[in-house]
């Protein structure tokens, strides 16, 4: 049996200049925040972020770990807008793949299929189309008259996400009402490390969730950490909700004041 | 005797008419006076309507928004962010979300001001709005009604408007704006943003003056229409007994 219980510093000691990384999670919603602050920490730079954004991708930007974001949204949630994101946007300092959330959705799936892309309606009339010169459609063989957005797959080398509960062979429990796309972002990775809030025996993984929970199967994931609040200030439910004073303190603070404080908390 | 309503109620009754006839589809409000008007029309004239919690849950019984996590929930079913995109995919769904700009033929803007590749303003990015416009019926929600959420031509397309439908779209409907001051559709020839009501105290010429393109009027304008006591009653004492509805509109 392998163990693959690993730490947030040997996670990041596998990153490298310029690698695409994707992050599980939804906005300000279990994300993996222990791993992003180790990030933080380390020289690496130049990052391609896949991410359904919240503080994750702020933070990264600010950080100036960022060269491209691709989204659909970037939300704190309760704060609608992430600060440190729009300035990064509105800057010109980081380059911007946007796409509707089902789009991007369909890139992390066509990445797990090992398809170059996977057609759908989403983006079709809208300006995705215009500022993404790359996006092509693509024709129905069966229909003519079908002309579809061939959403190209959106290939990670690695992914990071964050569970409620794992074990130490890798498999990974959510028991709050999403597991959001986890599962896609792992699939669609080269390399896939879960932090968890408490690692515990593989035989007691069915006492606290059914076994629909078991949405993290071990063949996903290389590495867990077991990150007691490693989600904060960010919710997991239902261990913990959003840090809402926290959250509220990162939104309003220069980061170069609110960043060495929280690369200290833990 | 039938009490006075607010702006606030005459907008979630407004809101909650979108839903009208709308049979067994999601309904998805985004904001609070939307969220209002989609309970009530559960409550009353769309009985069928399926309602989220605003999280995953899809809950039978009436919910009043900002409720803790003491109100209890009749969970009917489950909708995980994964769910509900095969559910707008499949087409039985009925969004409201906000638009920070919307023009003539109803495109959406909820992206960023000025030029995307270097905005004056980045707001939050697309979401779903590419989508659910080529997808399902799509309304929108602005509760401050002026010439600049209300513009001739948006800086960024997010929700497709009626000069932009693919000929691929599934369906294409924008069936109403919403805003603090009335009703808008696009029930016209052209397609182009028409003066279905105003509210209660709002004449057309100030809604003309609040918006940034030439709206088309046919005739004399109606009223929204008030809501009923029952109607009243619902939105006061079981919809949202906090009022947060008026922190969106104010009276």
């Amino acid at each position: 049996m392998t163990d693959k219980r690993t730490t947030e510093a040997d996670v990041v000691a596998e990153l490298r200049d310029g690698m695409t990384i994707g992050i599980g999670g939804w906005g300000s919603r279990r994300k993996p925040m222990t791993i992003i602050r180790e990030i933080l920490k380390s020289p690496v730079r130049d990052l391609t972020v896949v991410s359904y954004g919240g503080p994750d991708v702020g933070m990264l930007c600010a950080a100036g770990k960022v060269k491209k974001v691709v989204y659909g949204f970037v939300s704190l949630d309760s704060i609608p807008l992430e600060p440190h994101f729009r300035a990064a946007r509105q800057n010109g300092s980081i380059e911007a793949m946007e796409v509707d959330e089902g789009m991007l959705q369909w890139g992390l799936r066509a990445a797990a299929m090992r398809v170059s892309f996977l057609p759908c309606r989403a983006g079709l009339g809208s300006a995705v189309m215009e500022v993404n010169p790359g996006l092509k459609t693509v024709r129905s063989p069966y229909d003519e008259s079908e002309e579809l957005v061939a959403m190209p797959a959106l290939r990670l080398d690695v992914a990071i996400i964050h569970a409620n509960r794992a074990d130490v062979r890798g498999n990974g429990q959510y028991l709050g009402p999403d597991w959001f796309f986890d599962d896609l972002f792992c699939m669609a990775a080269k390399r896939r490390f879960m932090s968890c809030e408490r690692i515990v025996d593989t035989a007691d993984l069915l006492k606290e969730g059914s076994e629909q929970t078991l949405k993290i199967s071990r063949m996903m994931t290389d590495g867990v950490i077991e990150a007691p609040g490693g989600a904060r200030f960010t919710s997991c439910a239902p261990d913990y909700a959003r840090d809402e004073e926290l959250q509220r303190e990162y939104a309003t603070t220069p980061w170069e004041e609110f960043g060495p404080e929280w690369l200290e908390m833990s | 005797m039938t009490a006075v309503a607010s702006r606030a109620e005459v907008c979630a009754i407004a809101c909650a008419e979108a839903w009208r006839g709308d049979g067994e589809i999601v309904a998805s409000p985004i904001g609070t006076v939307p969220t209002v008007g989609a309970r009530l029309a559960a409550l009353t004239f769309s009985p069928d309507l399926v309602l989220t919690d605003g999280d995953a849950l899809v809950v039978a019984n009436p919910l009043p928004v900002g409720a803790g996590p003491e109100f209890s929930k009749v969970v009917e079913g489950w909708l995980p962010f994964g769910k509900m995109f095969d559910l707008l995919w499949w087409g039985r769904r009925h969004v409201m979300m906000g638009a920070t700009q919307v023009d003539r033929f109803g495109n959406q803007n909820i992206a960023c001001i000025g030029p995307w590749e270097k905005p004056k303003a980045m707001l939050l990015g697309v979401r779903g709005a590419p989508g659910n416009t080529v997808n399902h019926t799509t309304s929108y929600w602005i509760p401050n009604h002026s010439p600049r959420a209300f513009v001739e031509k948006v800086d960024f397309v997010s929700g497709v408007g009626y000069d932009r439908v693919p000929p691929s779209a599934a369906v294409h409907e924008i069936r109403v704006v919403v805003s603090n001051l009335g009703v808008f559709d696009f029930d016209t020839p052209d397609h182009s943003m028409r003066v279905r009501s105003v509210h209660p105290g709002v004449t057309v010429h100030e809604v003309q003056a609040a918006t940034g393109f030439e709206l088309h009027a046919d005739g004399d304008v109606p009223e929204t229409r008030a809501p009923t006591d029952e109607e009243l009653r619902l939105i006061r004492e079981v919809i949202d007994p906090q009022s947060l509805r008026d922190s969106e509109v104010k009276a």
